[in-house]
């Protein structure tokens, strides 16, 4: 490229700016092969899986959403109510999902030993605890590694988190990272505020000095380095980004998921998902209830996810696309079944739930369950890890996967976890 | 120019050779001083490592230009580029030893803030890693320690000792007494899964201070090195009078940590031998005392040292006696040679640099085992340990592979054989640190840069940060670090053209444009621009229609962005 600045004298200004302009067509794709692409959608969406984790920071209180005790002493003030998937209640104020659970999975055995915020976290999203000598990838990561493969003509980073940073992607390397944007799709510093001709004059700058690094033959990392950065010009003008603006659907679908930070999130990973994204995690947070449990649920918390969770399974459902999307949610824990003083709810490890959806999972069922004051897992308990070999095998990842972490040594994909075998048909 | 400054410089390094001869009793050549300064390691080096092409049939690339020298030895020293200024001073200057005397100046009291502040971030990702939520963890209160301890380039075994033997409080605040930056190694590495067993302060101690990683053995029998289950748990048992207290004040939250010191009564209850359990993998529950690395084995008591009424002294500090033991290891300054030399040639003698054992041999054992004795004999100063490798010939040659040298490629698994000097991305604070040198970002901005100074670098460092175990040799970019370096807000401030900006001082001066384009090339990359570049920057010059400003602001935005002044070459 760097070739077209041996610019011959009198040639015209005009002359010139079409050459620029040329160059910068080489660094963007061919419009018309997306467009073919774009046309094959349909055929393409079948084609595709993706997973989407709904992570509920703060440890969301189960007990009084997904594995309800009424008349116990810890069952605390809601009722529970009978749903779309025979013999499976969960709580009345999840009405909306009520009409769902005949496409979803409660895991009523979950059993993890992490009641810290930061722990819990990383040992929900990496089936990993921490540990400072090896940083293990997340869900999101591990999925977009193994998954990315199948979109081909794929521009938009193989993992988006909205709404917050997730965990990292660990020894997989920062191709794996998640790309974080707000609920409304916005990625942070796109916009550089120039126009779009002057940027491509100054990628053809850049282009020169990139060039004649790489050719002085000083290794791989300046190659490196040139990739990135075609793949982040190739964003900045890619109609794929379109997927992000999340505010052009309909009124009726902007509605249907409610209108709030997690509604939007969620119909832009149904969005993402639908453009070939293999992983997308939307956070809700806010479910620290130390205090004030039940008014802060009913009034707050619960009718957001209510909303927006059952609009999102019911879209992917009514687009054919559940098949194919697996949806996962949880939180780093859940909440003690004893109400405290201040009318709430502390860290609790030892007996909670999960639910899951869509992709290879058995629907309309509940697996496992809690003694009578939901303090003991009564049935076989699981892990973060059984729970992380179940999603990867609904989405037909191969367990037997092995990295290799930086320091050398072998590491099993989902940390060895067992396949919840309920989750199964 | 300063002729006499020179001089007097020059005088102070042949003081220093003239020591070293009679400290090394080594006899050099006399048409020595270009090759080695007269300084007995760099000769070790440059000898062990030219016999490592030789045997490799390699021939080494050719040096490094003035600039490239220059650049790199600012950036690895004292954490940035160089400025226009100290880059010309250096290129124009012609003494046979400028080399050594810049080496000298940034080991001294000019650069003596700078030099603190670099190492302080290398040693803050070492000890405590990136994580900024361990609640145990004050990464002020580290650093406080840590700028302290190597401005001072205090002595490397006494720097290993304060750390791993620290007692105190982690957070320096107004009334809180006891004050320890260096508790802030151990604080947050004390308790695991809710059980205060000590499991992380034993693996990063044993990692980051004698190159082991016993990690692997608290489970079971390591499957490639000879560490055995029962060797992590005896050097686990140095930590168990060790207790990292939450300190609270108010409501829940912790306000700070106390590491202290307390007898351990064992878990069988009988503290003159306090011992603990561990689990084998079939079950069986093991017994273990505090038993060194080699083999050496302490007092079993759990008691810390006091007197009896009699005066008949008993007990024993066991992270004390732990550090003693380290101070004599073999493996102590092999550990830290490989670390240094890793940080400055892009790769250790072994892969990763923490790693010793007859499972991962060096890369050039002889070398590693030389430069570790002379670093104990030169009473552990680091600033000599570096002094030596920045002037030895591996780090003066040029990045440029030829034919002859490219099959050393130590990205493909090669052992490294330091032929051509490797690439490797600038960390998140070096790059940074050189923004600022090379744009004076902060001081377009004027007061508000500096409030924005630390709001700009924690975005850096979420963008860019790598946890310690990554590899700077790879680049790991992603697409949100080249979209902050291409839109970000610091980027933004450091190509505005506003008044008094670096770009406005550029443009203003009456000299060529020519030379205006220069300017900018060896503000960012130490060299002048090609041909090529050349015409590109006409280009941009032609496009935006004579607005000099203008076109400088985009040729600025692609030589910042670009590899080669990203990746320290």
């Amino acid at each position: 490229m760097s070739r077209l600045f041996g610019v011959p004298d009198g040639m015209s200004r005009r002359h010139f700016v079409s050459h620029l302009a040329g160059a910068a067509a080489l660094a963007t794709p061919a419009t018309a092969f997306t467009n073919t692409l774009l046309a094959n959608a349909a055929d393409m969406k079948k084609r595709h899986k993706s997973a989407i984790l709904l992570w509920m920071g703060g440890g969301p209180s189960t007990m009084d959403i997904w594995d309800l005790k009424p008349g116990a002493p810890t069952g605390g003030e809601f009722k529970q109510i009978s749903t779309s998937a025979d013999g499976v209640a969960i709580s009345e104020h999840m009405p909306l999902m009520a009409k769902q659970m005949h496409h979803m999975a409660i895991v009523r055995s979950m059993s993890t030993r992490e009641a810290d915020h930061m722990r819990g976290r990383y040992y929900m999203h990496t089936g990993y605890v921490p540990n400072p000598n090896v940083e293990y990838p997340g869900y999101g990561s591990v999925i977009a590694h193994e998954l990315a493969d199948q979109v081909a003509d794929l521009e938009i980073p193989p993992f988006v988190s909205v709404g917050g940073g997730s965990v990292g992607a660990g020894f997989l390397g920062m191709t794996w990272a998640p790309f974080v944007v707000d609920s409304n799709g916005n990625v942070r510093n796109l916009d550089g505020g120039i126009d779009r001709a002057r940027l491509e004059q100054r990628l053809a700058m850049l282009s020169a000095i990139e060039d004649k690094f790489i050719t002085e033959k000083r290794g791989g990392a300046s190659l490196e380095h040139k990739k990135v950065l075609e793949k982040t010009t190739k964003l900045m003008s890619s109609s794929q980004m379109d997927a992000f603006k999340v505010s052009k659907e309909p009124k009726e679908m902007l509605e249907k998921y409610g209108e709030n930070g997690f509604g939007r999130g969620c119909l832009l990973a149904r969005r993402l998902v639908e453009r070939g994204v293999p992983f997308v995690e939307v956070d809700l947070g806010g479910w620290d209830n130390h205090a004030d449990i039940f008014t802060t649920l009913r009034d707050q918390k619960l009718p957001v996810l209510d909303q927006a969770m059952s609009a999102l399974v019911s879209d992917l459902s009514d687009r054919g696309m559940l098949d194919d999307t697996v949806i996962m949610w949880m939180g780093e824990f859940s909440r003690t079944p004893n109400i405290n003083g201040g009318g709430g709810r502390d860290h609790w490890a030892r007996s909670w739930s999960t639910v899951v959806g869509g992709g290879g999972f058995k629907r309309g069922i509940v697996v496992g369950e809690t003694s009578a004051d939901g303090k003991e897992v009564v049935t076989e308990p699981y892990t973060s890890q059984d729970l992380m070999a179940s999603v990867l095998k609904s989405l037909g990842i191969s367990l037997e996967t092995t990295f290799t972490a930086k320091n050398g040594r072998p590491m099993k994909i989902a940390n060895s976890g067992k396949v919840i075998k309920e989750l199964f048909a | 120019m300063c002729r006499s400054n020179c001089m007097r410089r020059f005088a102070a390094v042949s003081l220093r050779v003239t020591v070293i001869l009679v400290a090394g009793a080594a006899t050099l050549p006399a048409r020595a001083a270009d090759e080695h300064f007269g300084i007995e390691p760099v000769r070790f080096i440059n000898e062990q490592i030219t016999a490592g092409w030789s045997d490799a049939g390699l021939q080494p690339a050719a040096a490094a230009t003035d600039g490239e020298w220059c650049r790199r030895v600012y950036l690895d020293l004292v954490g940035r580029i160089p400025s226009v200024a100290e880059l010309d001073r250096y290129v124009h200057d012609s003494t046979p030893t400028k080399r050594a005397e810049l080496v000298e100046r940034l080991l001294g009291e000019e650069y003596e803030d700078e030099f603190a502040r670099n190492w302080t971030d290398v040693w803050t990702t070492v000890l405590i890693g990136r994580d900024t939520q361990n609640e145990q963890v004050s990464r002020p209160g580290m650093r406080q320690w840590l700028r302290r301890a190597l401005a001072k380039n205090i002595p490397y075994d006494q720097f290993m000792e304060e750390l791993v033997t620290a007692t105190g409080v982690n957070t320096n605040r107004k009334g809180l007494p006891g004050f320890n930056g260096a508790a802030n190694f151990l604080s947050g590495k004390m308790v695991e899964m809710g059980v205060e067993n000590g499991v992380q302060a034993t693996a990063k101690t044993a990692q980051i201070f004698l190159g082991v990683q016993v990690q692997c053995t608290q489970c079971h029998n390591h499957p490639f090195n000879k560490g055995k289950q029962n060797q992590f748990w005896e050097l686990n048992a140095f930590f168990r009078q060790t207790r990292s207290l939450n300190r609270e004040e108010g409501s829940g939250a912790v306000q700070f940590v106390e590491l202290v010191d307390q007898d351990f009564e064992g878990e069988g209850k009988n503290p003159e031998e306090a011992e603990l359990y561990y689990e084998l993998r079939n079950g069986l529950m093991k017994v273990a005392y505090p038993v060194f690395i080699d083999g050496t084995e302490i007092s079993k008591t759990g008691y810390l040292p006091g007197k009896m009424e009699d005066g008949t002294p008993y007990g024993a500090n066991r992270r004390q006696e732990l550090a003693k033991l380290i101070k004599t290891s073999p493996n102590f300054p092999k550990a830290i040679v490989n670390r240094i030399w890793g940080h400055f040639l892009g790769y250790g003698f072994t892969k990763p640099v923490d790693d010793l054992g007859d499972h991962n041999p060096p890369s050039h054992p002889e070398l590693l085992d030389g430069l570790a004795e002379r670093f104990r004999e030169q009473s552990f100063d680091l600033k000599e340990l570096m002094r030596w490798i920045v002037l030895s010939k591996p780090y003066s040659l040029s990045s440029k592979m030829s034919a002859k040298n490219a099959s050393d490629d130590p990205s493909v698994g090669e052992k490294p054989k330091f032929s051509h000097f490797y690439l490797r991305q600038m960390q998140a604070e070096q790059l940074y640190e050189s923004l600022l040198t090379a744009t004076e970002a902060d001081k377009a901005a004027g007061e508000e840069g500096a409030r924005k100074k630390d709001t700009w670098m924690s975005q850096f460092v979420i963008a860019f940060g790598t946890d310690e175990g990554d590899e700077a040799t790879t680049f790991n970019g992603s697409i949100p670090q080249v979209l902050m370096m291409f839109n970000g807000e610091l980027i933004k401030q450091a190509t505005s053209t506003g008044k008094g900006g670096f770009l406005d001082k550029v443009a203003g001066q009456s000299i060529p444009n020519a030379a205006k384009v220069e300017t900018l090339y060896k503000a960012a990359l130490a060299r002048k621009p090609s041909k090529n570049e050349t015409a590109a920057a006409n280009a941009l010059l032609v496009a935006r229609k004579g607005d000099v400003a203008g076109a400088l602001q985009d040729i600025w935005w692609a030589v910042l962005n670009s590899n080669e002044f990203i990746i320290n070459h």
